[in-house]
């Protein structure tokens, strides 16, 4: 769409539409219901008129002569036999006729309520409140009014039959006057109230007597001044309801004599949205692009619910004007128009309480204007604020630990389909020819060029040669992607900014995505079958903002903790803790390989020569080589003793999850924070590639021989069973005895309980103990448990020792049948055994019982996950909405997108989450940094300058220029 | 001249003052400054200087969408908290939502939480002596007739009656009298009371009258406040290894507990952020919703989350000077924009709505802007790039 003007959309005004102005934009009057002629034509002045626009492709449109896909189509109108209520503002319709005037329209506030109403509206308007309530109170206030204070009229309370049935309730005088009055003049004995004869009713009413008498046999009607002073002096009520209905006719009339003013006390636009219009006299027909008909495999027409909906609205429209016309009765008349009204509001909104939904044929309900727009896949929230785009793939992702952090694998066949516009010039002519003579089928080809005058060219296996001779300067190639162009990268559900990152391409053979295994704590992903999406960037804005802002490498520290979110895992640790726990020693043959994925191509002077004679190089070495050589820190590791590192070698400590690892490695975050996102990721990739090294030479499985414990064992921890149901006997035995003292604020059932489930926690970590003393150091399980790779000592504990209390809603498994779990117990057998205790460890196996109340617990936990994703996804969405329009500005306070201040300085002082830990609460020491400037010791005032200074960032853009700044470790920057 | 309470001279003030940096590293650089005595304005200077290069390169970026990062940060975690509702909060007696729903109900700012209750500290000798702090007890816990004594029917007489436990009326500081007082105030019936045993009946005769008397005698708060059902008294350790009495409460009166004596009212919290709101004010409320969303996090094990989000969250939740919920009645219902509202919840309202007001959009927004398939104003849309001229004039190098 080279030729269309971008449009920009500078504000939206909202308001209601007169009749007169559906006309005038109106392509056609709508008359006949039906869409189509026999000959498959659409008929004209019908549903599928062709001045509505077109969506056959190849035809033309008859009123703005555009094809299909540039012409928008155009709106139609139906005269409206009678007019109807629009159901969308039914209760604004209620308030206002409860608000005005029956007789003169006029709002029923006198000028100084108006005054202060109007004062209030101006004031939410300016507060951004919700205009609603004020409408509301000032209806309120004009309800309080008997007569209308301009007129005099009497008013009526109005009363509203949902959907759309509007009454006038008025009290009348009751047919039964007169003998209610007798009646009451009777008096009652046993209530105690007294007779009243006529004279002293004359005389307590101050009516003539003869006029009572009149009015006691019916002759005379009393007026209302005297049916009060009646009703007060016997305290009777001779009142009923008298309701008459308001046709939407009379609304239209009561309406349009609203004056202007009044309206806008009410906070409505009387310039855009006179309430009369509120009552639809002229229905607009939506465009046939709005509602397209699909052509079904059969040839048969299947037609879009809208269009259903208007057939009906049509037909009954024409059958109400044949019906007045031909003089009906008053009541099929009416029937008529309740119909109308019936569709016309189905057309707007199908889903109205208390109105059954206007269904298919097959009985689903229809699709009308409202369910377009409403709920997660509306036009809102599923085709505005969210779209489906072009330039994008989706597969299986799977490991590959020769890849860069940075990098992604892409499937060839996604290669060649998604690509990148290059525009030709002089100096980049060569290499367009070259895409584009490989041709859309070989690798790095091109299947599509542009010639500067807007044509699309596709480039085929036949044309490529011939074309590529053509390709110009000034012509655009999409080119295939290849090896470092920038792509977008993303797992939902994206619950942080990085769960959308850039990488650089690496196109590989085979079908699925290929990530390094670093990145998967920050998109929270695995391989076990998950998939990810991929997205081709098409301008050079993006290109160059995806590679400044959203590599991976950008994205190393996370905003939530300000530490590193990504750094080895796993087997990577693993690997780290036996390359460093005992610091082995390696010859060199074994030292070179250790490094052998990572840039150091030569070993450092050997640690030691050993007993024979040859140089050996430690774990610490190997590792040390790794890092920055000025690199100093001390702290604890995971192991519990001391990290030191001095120089750039570690001279102390275990590598191990705190080290390196994702969600805060101490090493990786230092090196991260001072050093800068490129080293980090060199890093980040050399440890990992070291760590698998390393865990290959020395080998790691784990097995179920790695979790069997002797004999002997096993004996003990039984016995520690044993022990624990014996003394959960007495307990039960003592509460039995009722000797079991509660605790403070718990009543005795809930201390038994408690009691017993901390006398069986407590043995099953004392079995997990035995069992712990039976594994060395060396033991798969307890390497991965110490080192933090996976796992924990309890798991270990319920492999080898025993699994323990299974629990559901914190408790003890206390469900099932009337006072027991199971039919294998007895009713109210309060034992460990009864209640979900599993004394077997996973190797021994469960019993069958076991296995049920594992079984039990393990159904919680999937149940607890399921609600919570929902609920916890909500949480994020209404957060996200709430906080998305806030931003730091250049002055440091925090405001949204209309200047409104919400905080003067971002966390009170301005740090960024990203760059400060969240843990330590003072990043800046600047004790540190005293020591630094005010003693002095630097070499040159060079180097106290760039102490003092800033520090700059060289930009780094690739991968490839990557590698040249940490060759040269520094590069001038180019910005 | 900024007063300040290291003892440095006016000079080092100036250029320490003058260096762009927060309160909190200035006192850190007098502190230094102090510590080492020897240290010349000029070495001032160049601290000051070098503490404020560290700090502008951790200041946030101009731009950034902090909103969102924001948000995201506290989502997150979302989905690692648990859905257990109730779990012990440091005292195993009282029951204190936890978790995501807590999250969430704080986030809702819902008028009353699912399981109130208030942090009560003392003063003076009510926080060291049991006595006294029982004392304070007994004037918050509601105390119903069955703590006070046993109560029985004698429907012959057609009379309730009630034998007091002395021992308790003792400990409670309430006496017979009061408590027949209470009842007749209450319950409208003439309560004969002799020594420690109260009578009395329904005026006339009727077994229903008797038990509905008995009923609502079971309701009647004889002392302490209404509202807190439970009162747990802890023994706490302060830093310096004194000992202090806390009280943990069920239910919560906030405005009611600090007007008790013996109360310290400066510490003692609840963890309804609308009753802290309305007795002490939206900075109060403020600094409440940061502290309930970080402890309900840290309950968790997420206290790795960083502050400043969750003080993002608390003041936009009272920037308007009242508590405003995140979400359809609150923030997000408030915006000024129609397409950002319908966007996000009860769509076709927020259309008619704006049709009857005639609102104009002025799209300013990141939905709204979205929607319309603008750029949005923040972070690199905020900016706008102008090419550099080829030629820079005498004014100098275009950058």
């Amino acid at each position: 769409m080279r030729n269309s003007t971008p449009k920009d959309i500078g504000s939206i005004n909202f308001g209601l539409m007169e009749p007169e102005e559906y006309r005038e934009m109106s392509a056609t009057k709508i008359i006949t219901a039906d869409t189509y002629d026999d000959d498959g034509f659409p008929i004209d002045m019908g549903l599928m008129d062709p001045r509505l626009g077109v969506i056959d492709p190849g035809l033309e449109c008859k009123t703005c002569g555009k094809h299909s896909g540039s012409c928008n189509g155009h709106f139609g109108h139906i005269e409206l036999a009678a007019p109807v209520i629009h159901v969308g503002f039914t209760k604004l319709i209620r308030r206002l006729l409860r608000g005005t005037c029956r007789e003169c329209s006029r709002l029923l506030l006198t000028e100084d309520e108006r005054g202060e109403f109007r004062d209030q509206i101006d004031e939410s308007r300016k507060l951004g409140r919700d205009l609603n309530d004020v409408t509301k109170a000032a209806i309120r206030q004009a309800r309080k009014k008997d007569r209308c204070p301009f007129c005099g009229e009497i008013q009526y309370d109005i009363d509203h039959e949902k959907p759309t049935t509007y009454y006038e309730v008025q009290q009348v005088l009751t047919s039964e006057y007169s003998q209610r009055i007798a009646g009451a003049m009777q008096g009652d004995e046993e209530e105690g109230i007294e007779r009243t004869s006529p004279d002293e009713l004359a005389e307590e009413t101050d009516i003539e007597l003869s006029r009572i008498n009149e009015i006691l046999s019916g002759s005379f009607r009393p007026r209302e001044s005297q049916r009060k002073a009646i009703e007060k002096a016997l305290d009777i009520d001779l009142t009923e309801e008298d309701t008459n209905k308001l046709m939407p006719s009379d609304i239209r009339d009561w309406f349009e004599a609203i004056p202007d003013e009044d309206i806008e006390v009410l906070g409505i636009d009387a310039e855009r949205s006179r309430p009369e219009w509120m009552i639809l006299t002229v229905l607009p027909v939506p465009p046939v692009t709005a509602r397209p008909s699909i052509t079904l495999d059969n040839g048969q027409r299947s037609e879009d619910d809208l269009t259903h909906k208007l057939v009906d609205i049509i037909r009954i429209n024409q059958r109400f004007m044949e019906n007045r016309e031909a003089g009906a009765p008053q009541l099929i008349i009416e029937d008529l128009w309740e119909l109308l009204q019936y569709h016309v509001t189905t057309f707007m909104d199908n889903e109205i309480s208390g109105t059954p939904p206007a269904r298919h044929r097959s009985g689903r309900p229809l699709k009308t204007l409202s369910q377009r727009l409403k709920g997660k896949e509306g036009r809102f929230r599923g085709s505005l604020s969210g779209k489906r785009v072009n330039f994008s793939a989706r597969t299986v992702i799977s490991p590959d630990p020769t890849l860069s952090l940075n990098e992604v694998g892409v499937p060839d066949r996604v290669a060649k389909e998604m690509t990148q516009t290059m525009n030709v010039t002089e100096r980049n002519l060569e290499e367009a020819r070259r895409y584009v003579s490989n041709g859309p089928e070989a690798h790095p080809g091109a299947n599509y060029v542009r010639r500067p005058d807007g044509r699309r060219l596709k480039v085929t296996e036949k044309n490529c040669e011939q074309l590529a001779e053509k390709v110009q300067a000034s012509w655009e190639v999409n080119r295939h992607m290849v090896d470092g162009d920038i792509v977008i990268f993303n797992r939902q559900p994206s619950l942080h900014r990085m769960s959308i990152m850039a990488h650089e391409v690496v196109v590989m053979p085979y079908k699925t995505f290929r990530l390094n295994t670093v990145v998967c704590p920050p998109y929270n992903a695995d391989f076990d079958g998950d998939e990810m999406n991929m997205h081709a960037l098409q301008n050079e804005e993006a290109r160059a903002e995806a590679r400044v802002l959203m590599r991976v490498q950008e994205q190393i520290l996370s905003p939530r903790f300000g530490e590193n979110i990504i750094g080895a895992i796993q087997d990577h640790i693993s690997g780290m803790y036996l390359l460093t726990h005992d610091n082995p020693r390696f010859n060199e043959t074994q030292a070179l390989d250790l490094l052998r994925a990572t840039r150091i191509d030569e070993l450092p002077e050997p640690s030691g020569i050993d007993d024979a004679g040859e140089p050996f190089w430690t774990g610490y070495d190997v590792f040390s080589e790794l890092l920055p050589d000025d690199l100093n820190l001390e702290f604890i590791g995971t192991v519990g003793d001391e990290v030191v590192i001095e120089d750039g070698q570690l001279i102390e400590g275990t590598i191990a999850e705190d080290e390196v690892g994702e969600f805060g490695g101490e090493i990786v975050d230092t090196i991260t924070k001072v050093y800068g996102n490129t080293r980090s990721r060199i890093f980040i990739n050399e440890v990992s590639t070291l760590a698998m090294r390393a865990i290959m030479h020395f080998g790691f499985s784990i097995g179920i021989d790695d979790e069997t414990i002797p004999e002997a064992a096993q004996e003990r921890i039984d016995e520690t069973i044993e022990d624990a149901n014996d003394r959960v006997e007495e307990l039960i035995e003592a509460y039995e005895r009722g000797e079991l003292e509660s605790l403070p604020g718990r009543t005795l059932d809930e201390t038994l309980e408690m009691k017993i489930m901390q006398t069986l926690s407590r043995a099953r970590d004392n079995a997990g103990n035995i069992a712990d003393e039976h594994f060395s150091d060396e033991n798969p399980a307890v390497v991965m448990a110490n080192s933090g790779a996976r796992g924990s000592m309890l798991n270990l504990t319920q492999m080898a020792g025993a699994v323990g209390q299974q629990a559901v809603r914190g408790e003890r498994i206390n469900r099932g049948y009337e006072d027991r779990t199971l039919s294998h117990y007895q009713p109210n057998d309060l034992s460990a055994e009864a209640h979900g205790f599993v004394e077997n460890s996973y190797t021994s196996g469960l019993t069958p019982r076991e296995f049920f109340f594992h079984a039990m617990g393990g159904r919680e936990g999937l149940v607890d996950t399921a609600v919570r994703t929902s609920k916890s996804g909500y949480l994020q969405r209404r957060l996200i909405n709430a906080l998305s329009e806030l931003e730091a500005q250049y002055d440091g306070t925090v405001r949204d997108t209309s200047d409104t201040i919400i905080q003067f300085e971002f966390g009170e002082d301005g740090t960024s989450p990203v760059k400060v830990s969240s843990d330590d609460d003072n990043d800046i020491e600047v004790a540190q940094i005293a020591d630094r400037v005010l003693d002095s010791e630097f070499a040159s005032e060079a180097e106290k300058e760039e102490f003092l200074g800033m520090k700059r960032q060289p930009t780094n853009l690739s991968e490839h220029a990557d590698t040249r700044f940490a060759e040269e470790t520094e590069v001038p920057s180019d910005d | 001249m900024t007063e300040v309470d290291y003892a440095v001279d006016d000079d080092t003030i100036a250029v320490v003052e003058d260096a762009d940096l927060p309160r909190r590293l200035k006192d850190e650089v007098y502190e230094t400054l102090e510590d080492r005595g020897d240290a010349t304005v000029e070495d001032a200077d160049e601290l000051a200087k070098a503490v404020e290069a560290r700090y502008i390169d951790t200041r946030v970026e101009p731009l950034e969408p902090v909103g969102t990062v924001s948000a995201q940060s506290i989502g997150e975690p979302g989905t690692q908290l648990t859905m257990n509702t109730f779990h012990y909060a440091g005292v195993a007696e009282i029951d204190v939502t936890q978790g995501l729903p807590r999250l969430i109900e704080l986030v809702d700012a819902r008028k009353t939480p699912d399981t109130p209750m208030m942090t009560v500290y003392l003063e003076d000798e009510y926080a060291t002596e049991r006595e006294k702090a029982h004392e304070v007890v007994w004037n918050i816990e509601a105390t119903k007739i069955l703590a006070l004594g046993d109560v029985s029917t004698n429907v012959a007489d057609m009379r309730v009656q009630i034998s007091l436990n002395e021992e308790t009326l003792d400990e409670r500081l309430i006496t017979p009298d009061e408590v027949a007082e209470i009842i007749e105030d209450n319950l409208g019936v003439k309560a004969i009371q002799n020594g420690t045993e109260i009578e009395f009946g329904p005026e006339e005769p009727s077994y229903r009258d008797l038990l509905q008397l008995v009923e609502e005698l079971r309701d009647i708060t004889f002392k302490g406040i209404e509202e807190v059902s439970r009162v747990v008294i802890r023994r706490e350790e302060l830093e310096e290894g004194d000992e202090q009495f806390v009280l943990y409460t069920e239910g919560s009166a906030f405005g009611d507990v600090l007007e008790i004596e013996g109360v310290d009212a400066s510490r003692t919290t609840c963890n309804n952020i609308h009753e802290i709101h309305r007795n002490l004010g939206i900075e109060a409320a403020r600094e409440a919703i940061i502290e309930e969303t970080n402890n309900t996090l840290a309950e968790q094990g997420l206290d790795d989350v960083n502050v400043r989000h969750l003080m993002l969250v608390a003041d936009i939740m009272t920037n308007r000077g009242e508590i405003e919920s995140i979400g359809r009645h609150g923030i997000s219902g408030s915006k000024d924009s129609v397409l950002a509202r319908a966007a996000f919840e009860v769509t076709v309202n927020h259309l008619l709505n704006a049709a009857i007001h005639g609102e104009i959009d002025e799209l300013d927004g990141v939905a709204e802007n979205v929607i319309v398939g603008k750029p949005i104003k923040l972070g690199t849309g905020d900016v706008d790039l102008r090419m550099g001229s080829i030629n820079p004039g005498p004014g100098g190098q275009a950058d």
